[in-house]
C-alpha cells in the first residue's frame, strides 16, 4: 500500500493471499459456509434488479396457492409471491444486521482501543458501561429501544448496533491487551508515537483478522435479532417485509397454510448456520496456529 | 554544555511492600558525540536507565533526580512534549528485532512514520529520506523493496531496519540495548560497525548497552559499570578496562574465557564470580556486591563505599580497590 515500488513484495502479499485461498479450499465449513454466505448477499442485491412479482401487489383471487409455474413458491394470504417476498427479506435482513455491525465497530472498536491504551479509570468506566449494556439479553434491549424510539427499520438498526457496541468493544479490549506487551509498541513508543496513534496505526491493523471474524458471527446474530424484533412488529414494516415479518404473519395461518411459516424459517436457519460456518473456517483460516489442527 | 547529564538519578517500583529503589542516584555525564558503555549482569539496571532517560519505564515506577538532555530536565516534560523527543532527540534501538518491528506493516512504512510525525515534510521527500536511511543502513532499495514485511528479513536485516528507523530523525543521541546480543556472531560485528559508523558520520551521542565486555571495549569511548543499580566504576573505557579497580570489573573480565597457555590453565575451570546477584528487595547494607567480594573488608557491609577518584575521570565506588599496581 505504501510506495508502489513493484518488486517481491506484492508477489508475496499475491502469494500470500493464494495460500489463505488454497488453505481455505481445504477447510470444510469455511466452504459451505462461504457458498451460503455468498448465496445470500447474491439475492439480497438480486432483490433490487428483479424479483419474479411485486410484493406490493396484493391479489385475493390468487392467495395461498401452493408452488406452481407462476408463483414457485406459492403465495400468502394476500395472495402475494412467496420467492419475492423472500428476497426482499434478504435485502432487509442484509441492511439491518450491515449497518449495526457498522455501529458496533464504528464505536465499540475506538472504545475497546482506548480502554487497552488507557487501563485505570478511563479503561474501568468503558468496561463497566460495556458489561451495563451486555448484561440485558439483547432481544429485550432492542424491544426496549424500539419501545422509546418506536417499531421500524432504522430503530431496529440502532438496537441491534447498540447491542454489538459491547461486543465489538470487549473484542477489540481483550485482542489489544495482548498486543500492548509486544516489544514493537515498545519500539513504536520509543519512536515518539502517542497511545493513541500507536492504538490506531499499529495495534488496529494487527486485530483486524480477529475483528472480522467476529463480525461475521455478529452479521448471524444481528440477523435472528431483525427477525425476532419483525416478528414482534417492532422492526421492518409494512408494505416492506422482512423474514421475522413473514414468519409473524405466518403464525395465523398455521393450520391452514404450514409452508409460509418453513419458508422464512428454513431462509433464516440456513442464513444464521451459513454466517456461523463461514465464521469459525475463517478464524482457522486467518489464524495459522489453528490451521494445522485441523 | 554536556549532551546528556544523569543527575542523582533514582528510580523505584511500587510495590506492595513499598517502593523499592532499582537503580540508586546514578551519576553520568556525557557530550556531545560521546560513546558511552554501560556494562553489567542481568538486572543491574541497565536497561531500566535506558528506558528511564525516554521515560517508557512500566508503569508504577517513580523517578526522581534529574535527566538533562542539552540542559533540559526531561522529568519535567508533559508526555506529549516528551513525544516530541523520542525518536526524533532520542532513537533506541532493542535487544530483539525478530519481535521489535510490526508484522502487519511494511518495513518502508515503519522507517516513514517518524518522520512523519517529527518532521514537517512532504510525501515525496519522505520517501527520497526512506530510501536514502534504506542505503545508509545497508539495504538497498533495489534489492529490499520499501513494501516488504518484516518476517521476509534475517534478523540481521531487521535489525538494520530498526536502525534506519531509530536513526530517521537524526537524534542527538542513540541508545542502542543489547542491539547484538540476539544476533548470529558474524552479524554482530557488522551491525556495530554500522551503528559506530553512523555515530561517527552523523556525530550523535551513543550509549551503548551490553553485557559482552568485548562489545563495550570495540565501540565506546567511555565506559560505566553497573550492579544492581549502582555505579560500581566509571571513566575512559581503556583505562577501566586496562586498570581496573574495582574488585566487581576485575571479576568480569576474569570471567571471559581465554585460550589458555599453558595445558594446565586449558583444563582449568573457568572463573566465576561467587555467590548470586542479590535479589532486589533484599540488597544487604552496605556495598551490594561484598558478599561475593573477595576484598570486603568490614566495613563494606555496614556502609555504602565512598567513590575514589583514580585521576583521568576514572572513578571507582569501592573501599578497598584493586591495587593498582598489582593488577593482574
Amino acid at each position: 500500500m505504501w510506495l508502489s515500488i513493484r518488486g517481491c513484495g506484492e508477489v508475496i502479499v499475491a502469494r500470500r493471499m493464494n495460500e489463505i485461498f488454497r488453505h481455505g479450499l481445504e477447510h470444510r465449513s469455511f466452504v459451505i459456509g462461504g457458498i451460503i454466505t455468498l448465496l445470500f448477499f447474491l439475492i439480497a442485491v438480486l432483490s433490487y434488479i428483479w424479483t419474479p412479482h411485486s410484493i406490493e401487489n396484493l391479489s385475493i383471487v390468487n392467495r395461498l396457492k401452493l408452488p406452481n409455474a407462476t408463483y414457485w413458491l406459492g403465495t400468502d394470504h394476500f395472495g402475494r409471491d412467496i420467492l419475492s417476498m423472500l428476497i426482499v427479506g434478504a435485502r432487509n435482513s442484509v441492511i439491518v444486521a450491515f449497518v449495526a455491525i457498522g455501529i458496533g465497530i464504528g464505536i465499540g472498536v475506538p472504545l475497546g482501543l482506548i480502554a487497552a491504551a488507557s487501563r485505570g479509570w478511563t479503561d474501568e468506566i468503558i468496561m463497566r458501561f460495556n458489561d451495563f449494556t451486555f448484561a440485558f439479553p439483547s432481544i429485550i434491549s432492542a424491544i426496549m429501544i424500539t419501545a422509546i424510539l418506536g417499531p421500524g427499520a432504522v430503530n431496529s438498526i440502532i438496537a441491534i448496533g447498540i447491542f454489538n457496541i459491547p461486543v465489538f468493544a470487549r473484542v477489540a479490549r481483550g485482542a489489544a491487551l495482548s498486543f500492548w506487551k509486544r516489544e514493537f509498541i515498545l519500539a513504536a513508543r520509543s519512536a515518539g508515537k502517542g497511545t493513541l496513534r500507536i492504538s490506531f496505526e499499529h495495534i488496529l491493523p494487527n486485530i483486524f483478522s480477529i475483528l472480522i471474524v467476529q463480525a461475521t458471527i455478529q452479521f448471524g446474530i444481528g440477523i435472528l435479532a431483525e427477525a425476532g424484533l419483525s416478528y414482534l412488529g417492532l422492526g421492518t414494516q409494512p408494505p416492506s417485509t422482512s423474514w421475522g415479518k413473514m414468519l409473524n404473519e405466518a403464525q395465523t395461518m398455521l393450520y391452514i397454510a404450514p409452508q409460509l411459516a418453513i419458508y422464512p424459517g428454513v431462509a433464516i436457519v440456513l442464513t444464521v448456520l451459513g454466517l456461523n460456518l463461514f465464521g469459525d473456517g475463517l478464524r482457522d483460516v486467518l489464524d495459522p496456529k489453528l490451521r494445522r489442527n485441523r | 554544555m554536556s549532551l546528556l547529564h544523569l543527575e542523582n538519578l533514582t528510580v523505584s517500583i511500587n510495590t506492595a511492600d513499598g517502593p523499592i529503589d532499582i537503580i540508586e542516584q546514578i551519576n553520568l555525564q556525557m557530550s556531545a558525540g560521546d560513546k558511552l558503555g554501560i556494562v553489567g549482569e542481568s538486572g543491574c539496571g541497565k536497561s531500566i536507565t535506558a528506558l528511564a532517560i525516554i521515560s517508557l519505564l512500566p508503569e508504577k515506577s517513580i523517578v526522581s533526580g534529574r535527566i538533562l538532555l542539552n540542559g533540559e530536565n526531561l522529568l519535567d516534560l508533559s508526555p506529549a512534549e516528551m513525544c516530541r523527543v523520542r525518536g526524533n532527540r532520542v532513537g533506541m534501538i532493542f535487544q530483539e528485532p525478530m519481535t521489535a518491528l510490526n508484522p502487519v506493516k511494511t518495513i518502508g512504512a515503519q522507517i516513514a512514520e517518524s518522520l512523519k510525525l517529527h518532521l514537517k515534510i512532504g510525501r515525496k521527500e519522505i520517501q527520497d529520506r526512506v530510501s536514502q536511511l534504506m542505503e545508509d543502513v545497508g539495504l538497498p532499495v533495489r534489492r529490499f523493496p520499501l513494501d516488504l514485511y518484516p518476517h521476509l528479513l534475517s534478523g540481521g536485516q531487521r535489525q538494520r531496519v530498526m536502525i534506519a528507523m531509530a536513526i530517521a530523525c537524526e537524534p542527538d543521541l542513540l541508545i542502542a540495548d543489547e542491539p547484538t546480543t540476539a544476533l548470529d556472531v558474524t552479524v554482530q560485528e557488522q551491525i556495530l560497525d554500522l551503528i559506530l559508523d553512523l555515530a561517527d558520520r552523523s556525530g550523535m551521542g551513543l550509549i551503548m548497552i551490553s553485557h559482552d565486555l568485548g562489545v563495550i571495549a570495540q565501540t565506546t569511548e567511555q565506559v560505566a559499570v553497573m550492579y544492581t543499580g549502582n555505579l560500581f566504576e566509571t571513566g575512559p573505557t581503556a583505562e577501566v578496562f586496562n586498570q581496573m579497580a574495582h574488585p566487581y570489573t576485575h571479576g568480569l573480565f576474569s570471567a571471559i574465557p581465554k585460550p589458555g597457555h599453558s595445558a594446565e590453565q586449558e583444563r582449568s575451570r573457568l572463573y566465576t564470580i561467587p555467590g548470586q546477584v542479590p535479589e532486589i528487595h533484599m540488597r544487604p547494607d552496605g556495598c551490594s556486591f561484598a558478599d561475593r567480594c573477595g576484598h570486603a573488608l568490614e566495613s563494606c557491609r555496614t556502609q555504602d563505599p565512598p567513590k575514589i577518584d583514580l585521576g583521568n575521570q576514572h572513578l571507582a565506588w569501592c573501599f578497598n580497590p584493586i591495587n593498582r599496581t598489582d593488577k593482574g
